[in-house]
Formats: C-alpha cells, sequence, structure tokens
C-alpha cells in the first residue's frame, strides 16, 4: 500500500522500482495469455509509461481515491491490486474482481479507493470531481486524482470536469499521459497546441508539465499537486510526457508509428533508466535488484497458477446484480 | 475604457493571443487596462455606421415590442428571450459578412438576424407560432433558419450549435471558398462540452469559425464567477491554440474591428479565433424572470454603456448624422416595427393536422416543395 | 392533512430527506440563490446552506458525473436538469457511467436525476419531451414518474433512499395544477408499484404521469355513457408492476394504454408485449394505444394540441374498443 508522501527514502525507491517492474511483468505475461487465446478481449499494455501510473499513485495517502484508465494498472498495483485479480480479470473468471461482467483494467473496489474506469473517454474526470465534492463536503482532507490521455482531452467530460472542479476549487489532480498518439491519431491531429499543460490554462488552475519516464519527477510532480489540494488551492493539471512503445492493443501493430521515434523513446526506458540511477547512485544494490525480480516473478507465477485453474462464471450469474 | 462614453475613440480593444497575458476582468466591472493594445484601423464607413445604428434601433424596438406588448398580451406563448443592451454583438459582426457566409446566432442574437436581412415580419411569425412563420409553427422565438441568408438557428441546449459551424466551416475548406462561420454564445455556454469539442475541432483543423461569447454577465442566476475560475474568458483561445481577445462588446468600434481581424484571418485560412464581448444583460433571463439576483446598481451602470446612446452621440459629434436624422430614424424604424407587426398579426394559426407533416424529408413534403434550392446538392 | 400542490410535496419530500439524512445533497443549475427554473428547490439554500445546494455551470455532463463520484463515496446527490430535454446532454455519464456501475463491479451509485418534463405549456420541442423511455430502455436505472402529490412526495423520499441511480420525471404541467392531501409524517411510496385510480369493469386504461389526470377525466365521462374504465397509473416504469397490469387486463379483458410520449418505443409497446405473451387469453379486444403521434412535440397552440393525447382522444378510442 502507499506510503506517507514526502522525501524517498531507499525503501521506497525500490518499492517504485519493484510496482513498476510488476506492472511490465503483469502486461507482458497478459501479452502471453492473449497469444495463447486465453484473454477474453483486447490487452492494453502501458509499456513505455509505467513510470507514470506508478509514480502518481504512489504519491497519494491510503484514503485518497483514484480512477485509473486503460494504462494504468501500475496505480491499480500499487493500490494493493494483485497480479493474479488482472489475469482474472482479462481472462473473464469467475473469481475475479468483476466475476467476469467486465474486461480489462474495468474494475475497481471504493473501499481500496480506486474507481473502476469506463472505456468512455474523459468520463472519470466528472466522476473523480464528485469524489472530491464529497471529500469538500465533509471536510475530509482526501485528495482524488485520474487520468486522460492525449486522446480524451478532447472530449466533452474532461473540460465540463476540469471546469466545475475550478469553479468547486475541488481537491482533483487530473494527470494527462501524453504518450504522442490517440489509437492511430498523432497528438499533432488531437490538438493545436504543443502542451496539454496550456489547457489548464483556460479553466485558471496551474498546469505542470513532468517527464513522464521519470517515476520520481512524476511522484513528486504529484507530491506538490496533492499538498495544493489538501491545502484547499483547488485541482491541477499535470501533463506527464511519455511515448506509448507499443500498438493501441495488441492486435495493433502500429505501423503508423515511425521506427526512429520508438527507438528513440526505447533509450529513455522509465525502468531501465531508473534502475541504472538507482545502482550508479548506490541506492540499490545488484543483490537487491535480484532479490525484487525475484519477487515479482514470484508473484506473476503464483498468482497465474491461481487465476488459470480458477472457473468461468456459470450462464445464470449474468442476470445478476443489475440493481442493488 | 471608463463607464461614461460620451464620445468614442476608434477601435479600442484588448487582444491578447498565445504568448499574451493579461490581467482583465470578469464582465460586470471595468474592462482590462494594463494589457490594452491600441489596434487602430480605419474607422468603419459613415453607411456601415448608419447602417449599424439602424439595425440596432430596429433590434431594440422590435424586442421591446415582443417583450412588453405582444408577450403581455397574450400573442406570444412559452419563452421570451431578448438581447436588449447586447445588440452591438450581433450587429457588428454579422454586418461584415458577405453572401456564403455563415452566422449561428444564440437565443439573444436577433441583431444578427436583422443584420443578414431577414426580414422583420418573418421574426415576427415565428415569434407567434403562425401557420407561414419560417417554422410553420414547429418551434417558437428565433429557433429558425433561413439557408439562403447563411442562418444556421440555435436549439435550446446551449452550445450545440459550435460543432455544427465546424461542419459549415470544413464544408468551405473542402469546397475551396473564403467563406466564414460565426457561432455566439453566451458564457454559460462556455461550459459544454460541446464549445470545448468544437473551439478544439476547430483548432486542429484550422477551419474559419469565429467563436463569440457574449459574456453578459449572467447565465440565468448564475453569476460568471460561479460559471468559470479563469480570470477572463480571453485564454480558452490560446489554450485551444487559436487567438483569444476581449472586447468591450457595447462599444460598436470594438466589436467591428476585433472581428474585422478575426474574420480577415479566417478568410486566408489561417484559422478560427474565439472573441469574449463584455456586455450586460439589461433583462431578466426571461420575460418572466425579475433578475432580484442582479444588484441593482449593475443595471444603472450598464445603462450609461448603453450601445445605441454611445453610437448615437459618437456619430453626432463626429457629424455623421443630425439630430434631425435622428429623430427621422427612429420615427421610420418605429414605424417598420409597427408595420411587420401589424402584418404578422393578421396572419393565421396553423391547422392542427399540420402537425404531422415534415418529421422526414422527401419530395412530397411542404418543406421539400418550399425549400431554397441553393443549397441542395 | 395539509394540502400541497405537485411541486410542493416534492420540495417537501426532498426537505425531509436532507434533514434526516445529511449524504443528501443538491446540484444543478440556477437551484440555489434562483431556487430552480420552477422554484422546486425554494429555500432551499437558506435552509441548508451553499454546501449542500450547489448552483453548478451549464454542465450537465459533470453534474452528473460529480454526482455518481459522490454517491460512489457514500453521498445521495440529487440533481436537477433544468428541464428534462437537457438530460440528453449528460447522457453518457447516465447510461454508460451511472447504470452499469453496480452490475460491472458492484458498487453502489444511490442518485436521483430529476426535473421537469411533458407539455401542454408551449414550451416548443426542446422543453417538452417526454423522454423517459430512452432510460428505460437501460437496465441498471430507475424511472419513476408520479402522478398525484401524495406520490410525488413518497416517490421522492424513495428514490433518495434508493441505492440506485433513479430517473424522476416530475410532469411540468402538474406542477401547480394538482394538488392534494400530504401526510406530515414519513412516509414513503415504493418504487415498482402501481395503483389503481378507479376501479372499473369495461375497459383497462393503464398509463402514468399527466395522463393519469386526462384518464380520470375521460372515465368521467365515459361513465355517464355506460362504460367504465378502469385507471391503472403505473408510477414506476423501470421496474413496472407486471402484476398489477396483468390484473386490470384480466379483469377487464379490454385494455387501453395511454401515453404523453410519442408512439413508436413508447411504454405502450413494451406493456402491449407483456399483455400478449401473458394474458393473451384473457383480452376479448385488440390491446388499443393512444399516444401522441411520432413527431417532434411542436410549439404553437394547435400543434401542441393536435399532438397532445386528451379525453377527448381517449374516449373515442374506449367508446370504439368497447363497442368491439
Ligand atoms: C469517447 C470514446 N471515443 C472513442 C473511444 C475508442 N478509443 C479507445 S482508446 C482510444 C484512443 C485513446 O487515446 P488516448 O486518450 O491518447 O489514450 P492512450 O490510448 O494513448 O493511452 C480510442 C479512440 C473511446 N474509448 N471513447
Ligand atoms: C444544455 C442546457 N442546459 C440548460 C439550459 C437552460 N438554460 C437556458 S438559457 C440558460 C442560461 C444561458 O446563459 P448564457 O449561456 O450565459 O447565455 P445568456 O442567456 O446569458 O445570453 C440556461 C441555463 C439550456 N438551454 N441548455
Ligand atoms: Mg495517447
Ligand atoms: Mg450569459
Amino acid at each position: 500500500m502507499p506510503r506517507r508522501p514526502g522525501k524517498l527514502s531507499r525503501a521506497d525507491m525500490h518499492r517504485l522500482y519493484y510496482y513498476m517492474l510488476l506492472t511490465r511483468r503483469v502486461e507482458g505475461q497478459l501479452t502471453h495469455l492473449y497469444r495463447q487465446g486465453k484473454v477474453v478481449g483486447g490487452v492494453y499494455s502501458s509499456l513505455g509509461q509505467e513510470a507514470i501510473a506508478v509514480g502518481t499513485a504512489y504519491a497519494l495517502e491510503p484514503h485518497d481515491v483514484l480512477g485509473p484508465m486503460i494504462r494504468d494498472s501500475g496505480a491499480m498495483l500499487v493500490r494493493g491490486y494483485r497480479p493474479r485479480d488482472f489475469f482474472l480479470q482479462y481472462m473473464a473468471r469467475r473469481d475475479g474482481p468483476t466475476n467476469g461482467r467486465d474486461a480489462n483494467t474495468h474494475f475497481g473496489d471504493v473501499t481500496r479507493g480506486v474507481i473502476a474506469p469506463i472505456s468512455m473517454l474523459g468520463e472519470l474526470v466528472p466522476v473523480l470531481a464528485g469524489v472530491a465534492l464529497a471529500s469538500k463536503l465533509r471536510a475530509e482532507s482526501r485528495v482524488t486524482l485520474t487520468y486522460v490521455g492525449d486522446g480524451a482531452i478532447s472530449t466533452t467530460p474532461f473540460h465540463e470536469g476540469m471546469n466545475f472542479a475550478a469553479v468547486q476549487k475541488l481537491p482533483l489532480i487530473v494527470i494527462a499521459e501524453n504518450n504522442g498518439w490517440a489509437y492511430s491519431t498523432p497528438v499533432s491531429r488531437q490538438m493545436a497546441t504543443s502542451d496539454i499543460a496550456k489547457r489548464a490554462e483556460a479553466y485558471g488552475l496551474p498546469g505542470a508539465i513532468v517527464d513522464g519516464n521519470d517515476v520520481v519527477a512524476v511522484y513528486e510532480a504529484t507530491v506538490e499537486a496533492a499538498r495544493r489540494a489538501r491545502q484547499g488551492d483547488g485541482p491541477s493539471l499535470i501533463e506527464a510526457k511519455t511515448m506509448r512503445m507499443k500498438g493501441h492493443a495488441e492486435h495493433d501493430p502500429a505501423t503508423y508509428v515511425p521506427r526512429e521515434l520508438l527507438e528513440a523513446w526505447r533509450k529513455k526506458d522509465p525502468i531501465l533508466c531508473f534502475e541504472r540511477s538507482l545502482i550508479e547512485n548506490k541506492l540499490m544494490t545488484p543483490k537487491e535488484k535480484a532479490a525484487i525480480q525475484d519477487r515479482v516473478e514470484a508473484t506473476i507465477h503464483e498468482d497465474l497458477d491461481f487465476a488459470e485453474s480458477s472457473p468461468l462464471p456459470s450462464p445464470e450469474e449474468a442476470a445478476q446484480l443489475v440493481w442493488a | 475604457m471608463g463607464v461614461k462614453h460620451k464620445t468614442i475613440r476608434p477601435a479600442r480593444t484588448s487582444r491578447h493571443d498565445r504568448s499574451g497575458g493579461g490581467e482583465g476582468s470578469r464582465s460586470g466591472a471595468p474592462l482590462a487596462r494594463s494589457h490594452d493594445v491600441s489596434r487602430a484601423r480605419p474607422l468603419p464607413a459613415a453607411d456601415t455606421l448608419l447602417r449599424m445604428l439602424y439595425l440596432l434601433k430596429l433590434t431594440r424596438e422590435v424586442e421591446v415590442r415582443i417583450e412588453r406588448v405582444l408577450y403581455r398580451q397574450g400573442k406570444i406563448v412559452g419563452g421570451v428571450y431578448v438581447g436588449r443592451g447586447q445588440e452591438a454583438i450581433g450587429v457588428a459582426s454579422a454586418i461584415q459578412l458577405v453572401e456564403g457566409d455563415f452566422v449561428l446566432p444564440s437565443h439573444r442574437d436577433l441583431s444578427a438576424y436583422l443584420a443578414r436581412g431577414i426580414p422583420l415580419e418573418r421574426v415576427l411569425l415565428n415569434w407567434m407560432g403562425r401557420a407561414d412563420a419560417p417554422s410553420r409553427g414547429r418551434d417558437n422565438t428565433l429557433h429558425f433558419g433561413d439557408l439562403n441568408k447563411g442562418i444556421i438557428p440555435i436549439v435550446s441546449p446551449l452550445g450545440d450549435t459550435c460543432p455544427v459551424a465546424c461542419g459549415l466551416a470544413l464544408q468551405f475548406k473542402l469546397r475551396g471558398k473564403r467563406n466564414v462561420a460565426l457561432v455566439y454564445f453566451g458564457e454559460g455556454a462556455t461550459s459544454r462540452g460541446d464549445v470545448h469539442e468544437a473551439m478544439n475541432f476547430a483548432a486542429v483543423m484550422k477551419l474559419p469559425v469565429i467563436f463569440i461569447c457574449n459574456n453578459n454577465g449572467y447565465a440565468y442566476s448564475t453569476p460568471v464567477q460561479k460559471q468559470y475560475a479563469v480570470k477572463d474568458l480571453w485564454r480558452r483561445g490560446p489554450a485551444y491554440g487559436m487567438p483569444g481577445e476581449s472586447v468591450d462588446g457595447n462599444d460598436v468600434y470594438a466589436v467591428y474591428s476585433a472581428h474585422q481581424r478575426a474574420i480577415e484571418r479566417a478568410r486566408k485560412g489561417e484559422g478560427p479565433s474565439f472573441v469574449e464581448c463584455k456586455t450586460f444583460r439589461m433583462t431578466g433571463h426571461s420575460a418572466h424572470d425579475a433578475a432580484e439576483y442582479v444588484p441593482a446598481a449593475l443595471f444603472k451602470e450598464w445603462e450609461d454603456k448603453d450601445p445605441i446612446t454611445r453610437l448615437q452621440s459618437d456619430l453626432l459629434q463626429r457629424r455623421l448624422m443630425t439630430p434631425e436624422a435622428l429623430a427621422t430614424l427612429h420615427e421610420s424604424v418605429r414605424k417598420e416595427v409597427d408595420e411587420a407587426v401589424a402584418r404578422a398579426e393578421a396572419r393565421p394559426l396553423p391547422d392542427g393536422e399540420s402537425a404531422n407533416e415534415g418529421v422526414y424529408c422527401g419530395p412530397d413534403c411542404w418543406w421539400g416543395q418550399t425549400r431554397s434550392q441553393a443549397f441542395d446538392v | 392533512m395539509p394540502i400541497l400542490t405537485h411541486l410542493e410535496a416534492i420540495r417537501q419530500g426532498i426537505g425531509e430527506e436532507m434533514e434526516r439524512d445529511s449524504s443528501v445533497f443538491l446540484l444543478g443549475e440556477d437551484i440555489g440563490v434562483y431556487g430552480g427554473a420552477f422554484k422546486v428547490t425554494e429555500g432551499m439554500l437558506e435552509k441548508f446552506g451553499a454546501e449542500r445546494v450547489i448552483d453548478t455551470p451549464i454542465s450537465e455532463s459533470a453534474i452528473v458525473g460529480a454526482a455518481v463520484g459522490a454517491a460512489l463515496v457514500g453521498m445521495r446527490p440529487v440533481v436537477e436538469m433544468q428541464f428534462m430535454d437537457f438530460i440528453a446532454c449528460a447522457f453518457d455519464q447516465i447510461v454508460n457511467m451511472a447504470a452499469k456501475i453496480h452490475y460491472r463491479w458492484g458498487a453502489k451509485v444511490p442518485m436521483v436525476i430529476r426535473g421537469p418534463s411533458g407539455a401542454g405549456v408551449h414550451g416548443g420541442p426542446y422543453h417538452s419531451q417526454s423522454n423517459e423511455m430512452w432510460f428505460v430502455h437501460t437496465p441498471g436505472l430507475k424511472v419513476v414518474v408520479p402522478s398525484t402529490a401524495y406520490d410525488a412526495k413518497g416517490l421522492i423520499k424513495a428514490a433518495i433512499r434508493d441505492d440506485n441511480p433513479v430517473i424522476f420525471y416530475e410532469h411540468k404541467y402538474l406542477y401547480r395544477r394538482v394538488k392534494d392531501e400530504v401526510p406530515l409524517e414519513d412516509y414513503v411510496v415504493p418504487i415498482g408499484q402501481a395503483i389503481l385510480r378507479r376501479e372499473g369493469t369495461d375497459i383497462a386504461v393503464i398509463t402514468y404521469g399527466a395522463m393519469v389526470w386526462t384518464a380520470l377525466e375521460a372515465a368521467a365521462q365515459l361513465e355517464k355513457e355506460g362504460i367504465s374504465l378502469e385507471v391503472l397509473d403505473l408510477r414506476s416504469l423501470l421496474p413496472y408492476d407486471e402484476e398489477a397490469i396483468l390484473a386490470s387486463v384480466r379483469k377487464c379483458s379490454k385494455v387501453i394504454l395511454l401515453h404523453e410520449d410519442t408512439r413508436i418505443g413508447g411504454m405502450a409497446g413494451e406493456l402491449a408485449a407483456v399483455i400478449a405473451e401473458k394474458a393473451f387469453d384473457d383480452l376479448d379486444g385488440p390491446i388499443v394505444r393512444v399516444t401522441a403521434p411520432d413527431t417532434p412535440v411542436p410549439f404553437s397552440p394547435p400543434l401542441e394540441d393536435h399532438f397532445l393525447p386528451n379525453a377527448r382522444k381517449l374516449a373515442e378510442a374506449a367508446r370504439k374498443l368497447a363497442s368491439y
């Protein structure tokens, strides 16, 4: 579970590394299951963007609430979901977090502070604004956080939610994950400015830009936004610049993305860069690194076995739970 | 810009573009000073000014008749929204258009209809729901368009016409035309997603659309500080990558010149602009609303900035018009309205049965037979 | 017992719920200072404060989205649409977000969206619609349409206490025209129960909302001609009271389905289907629909009169069916 924000300790660094690695392995495993035909539906990956989901979620307090989108598995892992939850969910199993009712990262649990996304882009912005409104009404110090892609900022709920949160001065943090692409659409066809952060000015809000491949920078920007939110200064928009290193989903070979671009970004891989910096700065020994990797592997294998042996739901369950 | 405007200086506006940053103010308070950029341009020609004065007075007179006479007599039913005090915005922008251009006015922009040459009588017929009204009694107020005159009407859901303006502009672009689309909306409508989606869309595609915000201080009972948290709405422009500008919407010259720039840009293919026209709603939200939530001092303050009075006194002072000519204009406008009202009142209400016609487009429907061929493809 | 108008009854119901439960709060355009376009929430701001009676920007998507978010963390928001016509602007948040959350991941969304609907006041195509079927066709929502002041209060209270998103249609024509006795003590009218407004033997008229009064008017007239109408008021459209419907049909053997909404895809079609499926043998005549024609709601009074079903049109249909 998340730690108190503030200056990152050595242990914090290791956790950030662990969660990024775990994210990558979970998604890698999902790709594998997809190719084996075991996944129902598509597999969306955050390859190359793991620092954003992990760094932002890690900056929150346990009672804060976040709403992940499709590329934010890392945030859900930080929030305490296990790899098995992802495997079960993607394979539509009964014991998964939605009992086979919904797909991919579409799961959540209010007690864990996770609001499940829906496919419609941007729709979580007003919803997390509403959670923030509830905290404001009850005078709690809870902060809420959600994510939008460079595509999602073009939608109605993004605008209405941001404006509403700004007028109400709600403790909301919106992370714009600018990974260069919305499916096949490059950012240049999505907006006429170069920075999403510029949009903040339209709402009278501060906008920040961070290197989305630098987990510590992402973490720090979020801590700062959370501090502002907690002291009643209202919402923030943080643009994290990154690159989508795969197709939109597994089915998409993304031939429309220039190869050189991918090559350039591969050098900025958030996990490798962080790992290198930890080792160079003597914040992680090779032994510690190996131990973390082993822990990740062990968890993956244990959870995979569990998930694969879990049953599919029975048909009659489909008609249940329409109403509370 | 001061509060009293005995004379009007040419085209003084606060203009801000991508790089701009300014300490402006919200509607209802004095306009931005520190970042005013004087962009002197030739004043509109005298005949244009006189035509604008005529249109302003005509708009005012019809709306007074609609709101204070016909509505109270029960000859107009349903909601009654007028643009008293805001007429300069529609007039000084739409008057610059040429054939093939379009306006998409808001519910208070009768002025733009008249500037585009819609006969008064048609307006009144629609308000009164008569059989040969442009909407044949199907819809009310300014909810009627005219493709030949380049008018697409509003629908009640605010902001919905902004994406439509983009569609028109896309056609101009695809067909290689140099036309523009002017879409008007209140500051309340800027909170709607449709306005956001349209502004972004137009910016990305560099469409010839001018987004014109009538910031009249209130959206129904909601003051601007409950509507948005940004200091000045012009900042919305640069946020989407288009120029944004705030002008005194009660100053015919300022409105004219801001739109001149925006229209020129659009015709050259340089894309959309956002113009915030600061004004004030000199009425309640609609005829039934006494607007007790508006501090009386604000009405007083804005009464002094009335766009018609300001233009009149400027024209007199610059001797572009004599007091006698003004009196004559006043009388002739009254007469024009009297006559149009009388003609419209004489027209019958529609037949109930006709309600069923025209849901779909087809060769033998009434609309099909009367629709102009101009835009049929 | 105090006599209240339909509108006052709704206001009282909301007020009582706000008093008994601090998690109930209001969101909408012009509902605070102004008391709402129809003054349903007049006095609420003074009584409950700006924290619980929130004037919002004109952002229907954000209003509903924020209500969903607040509901997820235990609040009970009551949202006003200035006119139910504008609910279209919040469509995605209602049908894709609110309606599906419980089914997908088990969280509760206790919220109400209420507002004026219906024609008869020369509002034109955008202030007159009866668009309830958009939502009756969405599993996960509940849809309620009261006809009396007593029911309006009892149902709004039930809606607020319900753990699901409830769309609450208030007919603007009834607001100040209908009055009845409304008890001061706490009561609710359960969602999903129809009520017999008038017992009869020849023809069952099944209807809801303002048309209940139309049916009663026609019934009084036809009684003099020796035709006895039974009038069943559905009150809830989703879920609807199948038992009460079938009971009336079985008793009268003839049925007229009446509503102000347009014909194709209207509630009458659904009811006709269930009657044909489950009470076919009890029918002594065709199932008859009296509805508005399939056009938008026109503005001009003669056109609107033509559009709206009324007692005369119902009586004509009933005479014809009676002689069948
Ligand atoms: C409202 C809406 N329109 C279309 C889609 C289909 N769609 C799913 S993801 C996607 C691209 C999203 O791009 P972006 O917001 O940049 O997120 P990314 O996938 O890059 O993380 C599209 C078009 C959708 N989910 N929602
Ligand atoms: C989507 C939508 N929500 C609510 C309304 C009801 N409504 C009509 S006009 C209005 C206020 C409009 O304010 P603004 O956009 O500032 O225009 P103004 O009336 O001030 O010219 C409201 C809330 C509407 N027409 N559309
Ligand atoms: Mg993207
Ligand atoms: Mg306004």
